[in-house]
């Protein structure tokens, strides 16, 4: 069956969604993914969205699971690289996935991450740039 | 028989031609030099129909000609700002030039009113084609202006490194906002800018409908992974939508674009010195 990788990459797990997502993989996505966190006691979760072109209410409601599960298991979840098209749908959709954390690009994403993980931040920011 | 009175029109195209223009100049409805060939090629080919068809079959292929050599003058006299009654002034001059000349060839009333039933019939059928033809012309305007508008109206300036700001002028309808939000979304990936800060100052006024707009643009942005800043609130603005009870609590809202472009330095940590 098509599975989604994860791949870790130290305290954190990387994903990057390179097909359109269906239902069934999204689901499959999820628990993967909450397995994984439970397995590596990961710190962070980076989903990369970058070659999604198509995300519906259901994949959205999935996202905000993802961020709102792995919180639970201590892990920040960071979106990454939404194109402006699937914004404007999720907008429109009345689905603005609060409690998940955006960044531009994965660069960014992960330095939010570091962010987070080492100033034990849990402020909601979707800016960082710092270079420390 | 009247037949042989319109068909002999076709005879007497040059003086027809001369009372029409004449008639034009009187009413203003003409500004000339430009006019004169598209007047004498449609009294050419009109005169043709009605020697050809007598005036009975409007449909026929003669008229066609007519009637689309009609439309074209309308559609261009309406991009060259021509108002309605000096555009519908134009056939019904013609008209009245017809019937003169008519009037001077047949001496028999019931022919004459025969024939200029029939002229008139023609032309008024004509009247209505050239003022749709002229609607259409200034719809055409309208809506290339519309496009015009919605296309300058939105640059996205990028001003510092990783800040982009947007100053909206004008009404924010559904359409512009979906435009705006568009520009902005596209810019902020092509540029990587983590803020952007969005200036409403030269948006006359804040209802509803438009903080909703700016709401979902505030909220697509940050899905996107940046910060929007709303600047350029006026005190009007914030009387406004307090008066209506719209939440902009989870926004960053600032006076002016400056203390926006401060607050987006604070987040990028950055510092403007003063050089000694």
């Amino acid at each position: 069956m098509e599975r989604i990788p994860i791949l870790k990459m130290g305290d954190f797990l990387l994903v990057t969604i390179q097909v359109d997502l269906y239902d069934q993989l999204a689901e499959n996505l999820e628990s993967d993914l909450i397995n994984t966190i439970n397995k590596y006691s990961s710190k962070g979760v980076l989903i990369d969205i970058s070659a999604v072109s198509i995300i519906d209410s259901f994949m959205g409601r999935i996202l905000g699971n993802i961020a709102v599960m792995s919180k639970i298991m201590d892990a920040q979840t960071v979106v990454v690289g939404m194109q402006p098209a699937v914004a404007i749908t999720l907008v429109e959709l009345g689905l603005s996935l609060n409690g998940v954390i955006s960044a531009l690009n994965v660069e960014k994403g992960m330095d939010l991450l570091r962010a987070k993980m080492y100033n034990g931040d849990n402020q909601e920011q979707t800016y960082d740039d710092d270079n420390e | 028989m009247q037949n042989n009175v319109l068909s002999s029109l076709k005879e007497h195209e040059n003086k027809l031609l001369t009372i029409w223009s004449q008639l034009l100049l009187e009413n203003g409805s003409t500004d000339g030099i430009t006019e004169e060939e598209e007047s004498k090629e449609f009294t050419s080919l009109l005169l043709d129909a009605l020697r050809i068809s007598n005036g009975n079959n409007q449909e026929s292929e003669e008229f066609e000609k007519v009637h689309d050599l009609l439309i074209g003058i309308s559609s261009s006299r309406a991009k060259r700002g021509f108002s309605p009654r000096e555009n519908a002034q134009y056939l019904i001059s013609f008209k009245e030039a017809a019937s003169q000349i008519l009037s001077e060839l047949e001496r028999d009333p019931v022919k004459l009113y025969d024939a200029n039933l029939i002229l008139g019939s023609v032309i008024d059928n004509m009247t209505i084609m050239t003022f749709e033809a002229y609607m259409k012309g200034r719809e055409d305007v309208i809506s290339r202006q519309i496009d015009e508008i919605s296309e300058i109206s939105t640059p996205v300036i990028r001003v510092w490194d990783g800040v982009v700001a947007l100053p909206i002028i004008g009404t924010l309808d559904s359409s512009r906002t979906q435009v705006v939000m568009e520009n902005l979304l596209q810019q902020i990936v092509d540029t990587g800018s983590s803020i952007a800060i969005l200036d409403i100052s030269g948006v006359p006024a804040v209802d509803s409908l438009v903080a909703q707009h700016l709401i979902k643009t505030v909220s697509a942005t940050r899905l996107m992974g940046a910060e929007c800043i709303i600047s350029g609130i006026r005190p009007e603005i914030a009387q406004t939508v307090v008066h209506l009870g719209i939440d902009l609590t989870g926004i960053i809202t600032k006076a002016s674009l400056a203390s926006a472009l401060q607050t987006a330095f604070d987040m990028l940590q950055l510092t403007v010195v003063k050089r000694k």
